[in-house]
């Protein structure tokens, strides 16, 4: 039983600590339980946004051809300590004329929110910080609050550029939250149940994405995903090039700290909630490889995915505004309700090869019906300038 | 914690929300008034749906149709905003008394 | 505890309500009506609804919120002069609570407290909305989707030369 103890350690030091606690007070229990794992889930993600910032700059000198930071620390990996303490002496400048309570509140509301979807992923074998039953509701219905945090920044700031910036995240977030939550449909259509644990339970034979419509709700749900938290290439509303740094112009010191926390955490939920939903939680690959502790298994599939958006960032030229907007609309939607027909019918074919096939033939057709209709030889055609030469 | 006092804050939550309509000159909080009302009323669906033992959950589902409901209100409600504003160039209610277009 | 947490709760709720409805600048008055029906869904956490709080939540901050506050921002070219206030809707509003508190105060049956009852699983609401209250879904999905094509015809800009 020394791997099953090695799976579970972390809950057997949440019991230990537990049972120091005087007994029969249940509101104190609940209340150090709550805080327990809330200190666990920050503790790992503060840790892993600190490397994942200068790691994302190694990965991005890597593929630019450079070499990235490597003063502070071995290797650099100091670097995240310099940029925290440079970012807290920095000077917090308010601008004269915002309104200074929307200001001050924005900050604070985008980070909580983006913590607060971190609850309810599980992140290995019984270490759910947050077990409800409509876990992947709460998910969906906190993080809308982001888009009222993003205006509240852009309109508490008093400025055209952040205004501009919060406008079109605003509009960028809404338009892709609808496929977002709808190729989620499928998998809550198949498990029968809103809740995180019974959908990662579900995928112990095999995982969602290695089904046509998976396969297809996880490569929209990622791009959907990538959007949500405004990352290159759909990093519109702060393309630096166009309005200085969107609904963040006028953030200085620790706040835009706070706004790139938000960012990274923003990230890792929707990452998270992608292998909860398609890459089967923290199930191993293969049933030799159940000696490797679940939570592992979680966070290996997590930082492929974070490699990825890295990957994104560092290959990928900015999209303009129509361009993400007409992609949301004339494509992600249908392909996403399409993926709600096909999972409805490799259900009723029996899930068997033939239900494959079937779910195949729907995703197949929509997708040629749809790049047929779009005409996508006559988008990428070569650019006529027409005003200037 | 008894019924009464929870239907005391709901129907408080109301008279809120039928002083803004009554109150306010701008449209738009009109309709906030609206849904502050529409709230209070789910509220009190909720509330009893909890202290009734009955099994079956008329209450939540009467309260989720409400809240489709008023989001269907809210939408067009907003949309009639813009587009009166567009019209007459005030979203102030007072302002809005010809029958002419 | 649970009875002190109900009533912050209520507090908040009642506060930032009584502050959409009454605060002269627009913006922050709406950033308030948000707050209270954040206290509203907590609310409906609190009796156990838990799927109404998340739809509460869902629906008013993630949409509704959103709505208000842009059509604010696109009407607000006279935005000063709307800060009128009509003294008269007080004495209703307090009549009318006056008249509400009274009754439930009357009335016995309302001093009850909520028995035990199993917790209302996600699953039992799709499955009573699928069974009993199937047309009444149609006719709200009907509704949402007139709805959806009103607001869009109503809000188009008039393409007329």
């Amino acid at each position: 039983m020394s791997t099953g103890f090695v799976d579970q350690i972390f809950v057997r030091l949440k019991v230990w600590i537990m049972h120091f606690l005087p007994p029969g007070h249940d509101l104190i229990a609940s209340f150090v339980s709550a805080l327990l794992n809330i200190s666990g889930v920050l503790i790992v993600f503060l840790t892993l946004f600190a490397a994942m910032s200068v790691l994302e700059r190694k990965i991005l000198g890597r593929m630019q051809n450079r070499y990235g930071p490597n003063r502070v620390g071995p290797f650099g990996l100091l670097q995240p300590v310099a940029d925290g303490i440079k970012m807290l002496i920095k000077e917090d400048i308010v601008p004269a004329r915002a309104d200074k309570v929307v200001h001050f509140l924005a900050p604070i509301i985008i980070a909580a929110v983006a913590m607060l979807t971190l609850g309810i992923i599980p992140y290995g074998r019984n270490m759910t910080p947050l077990s409800i039953d409509g876990g992947i509701l709460f998910f969906f219905a906190i993080g809308s609050t982001t888009e009222l945090a993003v205006f509240m920044a852009g309109w508490g700031s008093n400025n055209k550029f952040s205004m501009l910036g919060a406008m079109r995240a605003i509009a960028q977030m809404v338009s892709y939250e609808l496929p977002l939550i709808i190729t989620t449909l499928p998998v809550v259509m198949i498990v029968g149940s809103l809740s995180p644990d019974q959908i990662v339970a579900a995928q112990s034979k095999y995982w969602f994405v290695f089904t046509p419509w998976g396969l297809a709700a996880f490569l929209l749900f990622f791009t959907s995903g990538l959007v949500e938290s405004n990352r290159t290439p759909f990093d519109v509303p702060e393309g630096e090039s166009e309005i200085v740094a969107g609904h963040m112009t006028e953030y200085s010191g620790f706040k835009y700290a706070t706004f790139f926390l938000a960012e990274y955490f923003g990230m890792f939920a929707i990452s998270g909630l992608a292998v909860t939903l398609f890459l089967g939680g923290w199930h191993a690959p293969l049933s030799i490889l159940r000696f490797v502790p679940s939570y592992i298994w979680f966070f290996g599939k997590l930082s492929i995915l974070l490699f990825v958006f890295v990957w994104a960032r560092g290959t990928l030229p900015r999209t303009r505004v129509d361009q993400v907007m007409n992609f949301a609309w004339k494509f992600m939607l249908p392909m996403a309700f399409t993926c709600v027909v096909s999972a409805a019918v490799w259900h009723y074919a029996g899930r068997g090869f033939f239900a494959w096939i079937w779910s195949l033939v729907i995703i197949a057709g929509v997708y040629m019906t749809l790049s047929i209709l779009l005409d996508t030889k006559k988008k990428f055609a070569p650019r006529v300038y027409r005003f200037a030469e | 914690m008894t019924l009464s006092i929870l239907l005391m804050v709901s129907s408080a939550l109301f008279c809120i929300g039928l002083l803004a309509a009554l109150s306010r000159r701008h449209a738009i909080f009109i309709l906030i008034g609206i849904e502050m009302m529409l709230a209070a009323a789910n509220i009190n669906f909720i509330a009893f749906w909890r202290y009734n033992a009955q099994p079956q959950p008329t209450g939540v589902i009467v309260a989720i149709f409400a809240i489709a409901i008023a989001a269907a209100e809210a939408a067009v409600g907003l949309a009639l905003i813009i587009a009166i504003y567009r019209h007459y160039r005030t979203t102030n209610v007072d302002q809005l008394d010809r029958l002419k277009g | 505890m649970i009875n002190i947490a109900f009533f912050i709760i209520a507090a908040l709720t009642l506060g930032s309500a009584l502050a959409a409805a009454t605060n002269p600048k627009l913006m922050h008055a709406a950033l308030s009506f948000a707050i209270a029906f954040v206290g509203v869904s907590t609310l409906f956490f609190w009796l156990g609804a838990e799927f109404v709080g998340l739809v509460q939540i869902f629906v008013y901050i993630g949409a509704v919120a959103v709505l208000i506050v842009f059509t604010i921002l696109l009407t607000r070219r006279e935005g000063e002069q709307l800060r009128g206030f009509n003294w008269s809707g007080v004495v209703v509003a307090l009549a009318v609570f006056a008249g509400l508190v009274w009754s439930i105060l009357k009335s016995p049956s309302m001093s009850i407290l909520p028995p035990e009852v199993s917790p209302l699983t996600v699953k039992r609401i799709g499955e009573v909305l699928m069974s009993d209250y199937v047309w009444p879904l149609m006719g709200v999905g009907v509704l949402l989707t007139v709805a959806l094509l009103g607001a869009l015809i109503l809000a188009m800009e008039d393409k007329r030369e």
